[in-house]
């Protein structure tokens, strides 16, 4: 099993690697700095964009794979270069990595977490009432992209506090700017601040997952091994809950891995909606501006976040099911 | 009988919820009563409602079945008892053994834990989880699992097929209950390992008292094994009566045509196949549901549902009864042509020579630059064998032991490993491409599952024109030899416009067997071509497989872990071991004296369709597994199991060290064996007295 | 051996298109939805015709107004009749969503057989790709590439969108052509010596129709999803040409006050993409396949 599970960190590696160098060609291809600094008011000269640019080390008269070359030589020793606003990436990195992090980790937690539960309840009531509201619930949820969902809560948020006449619901930033107070109030804060975007990240998980786990636990209830567990004498439920819980679980750790890339790619766009300054506004701000760098970083979270996620999913994979563990 | 019944069924009803609404009745008047101590086999074949009527006792039908009638167990009603109530009951008084032991057990749980659970849920108060650990590792060993405290920490998937069968025993019988029901227990295992688990399953009932419902549609099984036996045709019992009396005269044309196509070990026999299928569910009757395919029926069989009548306990639904006494199955059903054994004459068409073949070990797959050489196993580790134009040649053994590797081998028609396979005069390691497309159409091979073998969404004109196009031969050949192809399998030509499944089992095989002739190959290789059919239907594939060879068609090579088949069918039989071959030579020789104490293993493993026979001839039970693929080894693969090797003294050291070599070498097809102490033609060890110790018949 | 697999086979039996198409007609989830895909369609290509606006006509007299005989969904703030613009969006939404449905479900049922059937080093070239392309998200690709290929137009965007989408078709297409060459009538046509490829096209593909149909129908979802959202944020479909998306985004910041010109473009957006879950999760069913199309962009 470990041997297993070290392998596939090697296919990780490898397969960053690869990223890492291909999300850097294309930026470099796509983005032009160049074009940033030539539309600044007043107008710099050619040598000084120039020089900004040698200074960036996104100067495309340099062949793109010497750029790399000195690019990965400084990220090997832990600088990922400047974004060309003359800021560290480094700093940037650390300042929107805890903000990203937080809403991917609630969103994936309660997202699976609500799901898988919400999954098992309908499967047990299969054809019955809450069976079927769940069903009509994930479709329609299902059927809500991601920013449009975004969109309505926050509307929605803006017509209640309106109505209110004072700010009930918060919905832009992360944090309140300048707050002062005990722990506990910023605790506070930041979790009034996170619960909309949290939702819009959650729900599109909750929905898929629901729909898994009830076809998953569905399969299960027909499955042989329950039936021996019933000839043992165990009532169906109890069967279902001591043998079937955990076999239901198993095809779901390969969908965990898909599952984590629409909800990146969800958390993108809530980001932006929602004004937190995490990893994905930086994507946009910085795609728009040209900043190579800070966009080949916000890839490299972006594939190790799904490595990681496909490595979670392998190892639950590996505990939940004694088959694939070889020995 | 005067045991006390534990067990009454009456008037037993299964229905299963049809595509349209309409229930789909599947067991349909069922009744019969079991008493302590007595083993009932209900016997019969796919679709006549015996696993439905098994899981309907315990009430563990799928929803959506609907159940009616009674299931008295020690006088508590069965039938709409509430779940609760029926759960107190199951696995303490009522216990199953499933047929498919992988798919039953949990399989993210250990054995022993789930042993023990079936142990503490009828417990109050719950026994301390060791302690019933504990319990659990006595109850592995009690059906003679080695090393049970290994076994009760293993996971299902990591043993083999026989050893789960007995965990599931085991797990059965933990709280002494007085009623077991098995499901077809051993349908899933070799003959060798199928001898242990029925000797686990034997020793538990005698060891807990209880009744035994043993479901099988093997009659040499229940031969064996039972007391009475219950015949079941399309959902109802049609003839019940002691052991003896059933096999010995049988009441019901079914039961009698039955036995007939059963094939037989101890002699090549004339089949009877039943001609035509049993009714699909829901479309029985009105009359007795076999009259359409009964030569006896008349009137009066068609008029209604005969009722059970007889004397001494011996019991028939068949208003014709009386016009049956005396009469043989072959006096009713056609019956096969008898089998002409070819004189051993023929050229030479495939040789195999020390051919191997090794898999990589399973997870050493994926991005790897080298392969480590330790890293690999053996499927095969010398196979020789020969078959020559006109002849039938069996290839036999247990799962794992390489017959189908060897097969695939054969047909990839490329380089093997070492070792040389050549057909028809071309090494296959040194073919041309013309040459290789020649011979792609002179070997053709049948599968096990036709079903499985035709793609389902094509006709069966296409089906059997295939490999026709793939020869390019012409448009106009193909449309003339296609009818030509179904009728010589017994098919009409207007099934040409049908799908696969529009047809039954044997039928589907005969739609494969017209597809392999096509191309008229001088070699058919058949891998279990008839395992997974009923006997009835069996018998007609196989009579249909003699009539080929009496038309000089393709020379066969035959792989079946069913020796009685053998019987049936071939000219000369292999026997592999371990991925090698250990005995070859004519069938009449081979299984008249074995030499190889293998040999002998598997043929006295196979239960006689007889129980008076069954009774009283010996039975040498293998102990232990048979061998995977396996690392290469030195010495007899065998001698772990082997009773010779046990009895020998210091001589057995050459076991250990030498790979024993083909001896016997005479012209080729004479009888071999690989085997350094063989067995002479008297049943007598060479350098070896007394005679190795053989277990004593079971019952 | 058992009733059950009697049954079964008797469920597996009856002619499969006959049954398929009987049980669509009794399935209201896939009655329902294949109505509204087919209305919504319809809308698109016959709703230009019905109005008099063009998508690019400006009302000066009436800007901001709420909708009304004039102007049936009302304006934008410059005067836009939102009817006119809405289809027409719609209209440019469908078309790219189907576009690339179709193209990247090909694409994935071309690279998931190839690497199913043929195995080895092309399986492991193969699959490196796709786990390549999944470990950077397909979006923030897409914001990358896409401003440099606006010069071609929406075609190109549509290109680059099943470019990149078409990844997790070809894995479950893998999975199944791995188990589907194990199945003994693969094996037959080979050892009658059939082409590899002519075994691809006759008996693998052929099994792999109703799931690549079902695929197909919610991967236009996925697309057009993926195509709003980017149009939003100002990557996608480029003005004056409109879709979905850019409506929704020039809606959005006045979603309160001028409820219709949010409303409307994200309401049939909605109504759309619920039309071809239902369709699809009936297709599934009626089918009888378990597997998703789980990690489209959404």
């Amino acid at each position: 099993m470990v041997g297993r599970l070290s392998k596939r960190l090697a296919h990780g590696a490898l397969l960053l690697l690869f990223a890492v160098f291909l999300s850097y060609v294309i930026s470099s291809a796509a983005l032009s700095p160049r074009a940033y600094f030539e539309d600044r008011q007043p107008r710099p000269s050619a040598a000084t964009v120039d020089h900004e640019l040698a200074l960036l080390g996104t100067d495309d008269r340099t062949p793109v794979l010497e750029r790399f070359g000195h690019w990965s030589w400084r990220a090997v020793h832990g600088d990922l270069g400047r974004t060309v606003d003359g800021g560290s990436v480094n700093a940037e990195f650390g300042r929107r990595i805890g903000v990203s992090t937080r809403l991917l980790l609630v969103g994936t937690l309660v997202g699976t977490g609500l799901g898988v539960l919400a999954g098992l309840w309908a499967a047990v009531r299969r054809h019955r009432l809450p069976d079927r509201a769940l069903t009509v619930f994930s479709f329609l949820v299902l059927s809500v992209p991601t920013f449009v969902l975004a969109l309505l809560f926050k509307e929605g948020a803006l017509w209640f506090n309106q109505s209110a006449g004072h700010t009930v619901i918060r919905y832009t930033g992360e944090r309140t700017p300048g707050l002062t107070g005990s722990l506990a109030t910023h605790l506070k804060d930041r979790a009034a601040h996170l619960a909309l975007p949290a939702a819009t990240v959650a729900l599109g998980a909750v929905a898929s997952y629901s729909r898994y786990q009830r076809g998953a636990t569905l399969d299960v209830l027909g499955s042989d091994h329950l039936r021996t567990a019933q000839a043992k004498g165990l009532t169906p439920g109890r069967a279902l809950l001591r043998h079937g819980l955990r076999t239901s679980l198993i095809p779901l750790t390969t969908f965990f891995s898909f599952g984590f890339l629409t909800l990146f790619t969800g958390a993108v766009f809530t980001e932006e909606i929602f004004g937190w300054p995490g990893m994905g506004s930086w994507f946009m701000d910085s795609a728009q501006k040209g900043d190579i760098n800070s966009v080949v970083a916000v890839n490299l979270f972006a594939a190790v976040t799904v490595l990681l996620a496909g490595f979670v999913a392998d190892v639950l994979h590996a505990v939940l099911d004694p088959r694939v563990r070889t020995r | 009988m005067t045991a006390a019944k534990v067990l009454d069924v009456e008037d037993l009803h299964v229905s299963y919820a049809g595509s349209s609404r309409t229930p789909l009745p599947v067991v349909r008047g069922v009744g019969f009563s079991l008493r302590r101590g007595e083993v009932l086999g209900l016997v019969g074949e796919s679709g006549a409602g015996k696993t439905a009527t098994a899981l309907a006792l315990l009430g563990l039908l799928p929803p959506g079945a609907r159940v009616s009638g009674s299931v008295r167990l020690l006088g508590t009603e069965l039938v709409g008892l509430p779940v609760r109530d029926l759960a107190r009951l199951r696995g303490r008084r009522i216990a199953m053994v499933f047929q498919d032991p992988l798919a039953a057990f949990n399989p993210a749980q250990h054995i022993g834990d789930q042993i023990a659970e079936a142990l503490r849920i009828h417990q109050r108060p719950q026994s301390a989880r060791e302690l019933a650990r504990g319990r659990a590792r006595e109850l592995l060993e009690g059906v003679g699992v080695p090393d049970p405290s290994r076994i009760a920490r293993s996971y299902p998937h990591e043993l083999s097929g026989g050893l789960r069968q007995r965990a599931m025993i085991a797990m059965a019988i933990a709280n002494d209950p007085d009623v077991i029901v098995a499901d077809e227990p051993t349908s899933a295992l070799d003959a060798t390992v199928q001898a242990q688990v029925l000797d686990a399953l034997e020793n538990a009932r005698r060891a807990t008292g209880a009744a035994l419902l043993l479901v099988s549609h093997d009659l040499g099984v229940i031969a064996g094994a039972a007391d009475r036996v219950a015949v079941m045709y399309a959902g109802r019992i049609v003839e019940t009566a002691p052991v003896d009396a059933l096999f010995a005269r049988p009441r019901m044309p079914y039961t009698l045509g039955l036995l007939g196509s059963v094939p037989r070990l101890d002699a090549a026999v004339a089949l009877t196949p039943i001609p035509g299928g049993p009714p699909a569910p829901g479309s029985a009757g009105p009359g007795c549901s076999f009259a359409p395919r009964c030569p006896l029926a008349t009137e009066a069989c068609r008029a209604g549902e005969p009722e059970p009548a007889g004397s001494e306990g011996h019991l028939a639904a068949c208003v014709r009864q009386d016009a049956l006494a005396g009469r043989a199955a072959a006096d009713l059903f056609p019956a096969s042509a008898p089998l002409r054994r070819t004189s051993p004459g023929g050229a030479p068409l495939l040789r195999v020579a020390g051919l191997t073949k090794s898999f990589p070990l399973p997870g050493s797959s994926g991005f790897r630059l080298r392969r480590k050489p330790a890293e690999v196993r053996l499927a095969l580790e010398g196979v020789d064998l020969e078959v020559r134009r006109g002849e039938t040649v069996a290839l036999v053994g247990e799962s794992g032991s390489g017959k189908t590797s060897t097969l695939m081998e054969i047909i990839a028609l490329g380089a093997p490993e070492s070792g040389t396979v050549e057909i028809a005069g071309y090494d296959t390691s040194v073919l041309s491409r013309a040459d290789a497309r020649r011979l792609r159409g002179s070997v053709q091979i049948l599968v096990q599952d036709p079903m499985a073998s035709l793609d389902p969404r094509m006709r069966v004109a296409d089906i059997v024109a295939e490999p026709l196009h793939a020869q390019r031969v012409p448009k106009e050949t193909i449309a003339a030899r296609v009818p030509e192809l179904l009728r010589r399998v017994g098919l009409d030509v207007q099934d040409a416009e049908r799908r696969p499944h529009q047809f039954s089992g044997g039928q589907r095989q005969r739609i494969a067997l017209a597809r392999a002739l096509a191309v008229r190959p001088e070699l058919l290789l058949l891998d279990e071509p008839v395992s997974a059919l009923d006997v009835s239907v069996q018998a007609g594939i196989l009579d249909l497989l003699r009539r080929l060879r009496d038309e000089r068609g393709p020379a066969c090579l035959f792989v079946t872990h069913d020796l009685a088949v053998v019987r049936q069918i071939a000219d000369r039989v292999v026997v592999m071991y371990g991925g090698r071959t250990v005995e070859s030579g004519p069938v009449t020789d081979v299984f008249g004296s074995p030499r190889h104490p293998y040999t002998r293993a598997l043929l006295s493993a196979v239960p006689l369709p007889d129980p008076a026979a069954e009774r009283a001839r010996a039975r040498i039970v293998l102990p232990g597994e048979p061998p995977g693929a396996g690392e290469r080894s030195t010495g007899c693969r065998f001698r772990g199991r082997c009773a010779v090797y046990t009895a020998l003294g210091e001589e057995r050291r050459r076991c250990e060290r030498e790979t024993p070599a083909t001896n016997g070498a005479g012209p080729p097809g004479e009888h071999t064996s690989a085997c350094h102490f063989p067995y002479d033609a008297k049943g007598v060890p060479a350098r070896l007295r007394p005679e190795p110790e053989e277990h004593p018949p079971v019952r | 051996m058992s009733t059950d697999a009697v049954n079964t086979e008797a469920v597996v039996l009856r002619g499969r298109g006959a049954t398929a198409g009987r049980a669509l007609l009794r399935s209201p989830g896939a009655l329902t939805g294949l109505a509204l895909i087919a209305g919504l369609f319809v809308l698109a290509y016959a709703g230009p015709y019905m109005t008099n606006w063009n998508y690019t006509d400006i009302d000066y007299t009436a800007l901001r107004s709420a909708p009304g005989a004039r102007h049936w969904m009302g304006t934008s703030r410059i005067g836009q009749d939102v009817f006119a613009q809405t289809v027409r969006g719609l209209q440019k939404s469908l078309l790219i969503g189907a576009l690339v449905a179709l193209a990247s479900t090909a694409l994935g049922a071309a690279f998931g057989t190839c690497a199913g059937y043929f195995g080895g080093w092309v399986d492991r070239m193969l699959m490196f790709v796709v786990d390549l392309m999944l470990v950077i998200p397909g979006f923030l690709l897409l914001v990358l590439l896409v401003p440099r290929l606006r010069g071609l137009g929406w075609p190109a965007f549509a290109g680059l969108l099943a470019a990149l989408g078409w990844m997790i078709t070809a894995r479950a297409v893998r999975i199944m052509t791995l188990s589907l060459r194990e199945r003994p009538f693969v094996a037959a046509a080979q050892h009658m010596g059939v082409g590899p490829f002519r075994i691809i096209v006759r008996h693998v593909l052929p099994h792999l129709a109703s799931f690549l149909i079902t695929d197909a129908t919610v991967a236009v979802a996925a697309a057009v999803i993926s195509e709003t959202g980017l149009s939003y944020f100002g990557f996608g479909v480029q003005p004056p040409d409109v879709s979905l998306g850019t409506l929704i985004a020039s809606g959005s910041d006045v979603a309160l006050t001028c409820p219709w010109m949010f409303f409307f473009p994200a309401g049939l957006l909605l109504l759309f993409v619920l039309a071809v879950h239902l369709a699809g999760d009936a297709l599934r069913d009626i089918l009888d396949l378990g597997s998703d199309r789980a990690g489209s962009l959404r």
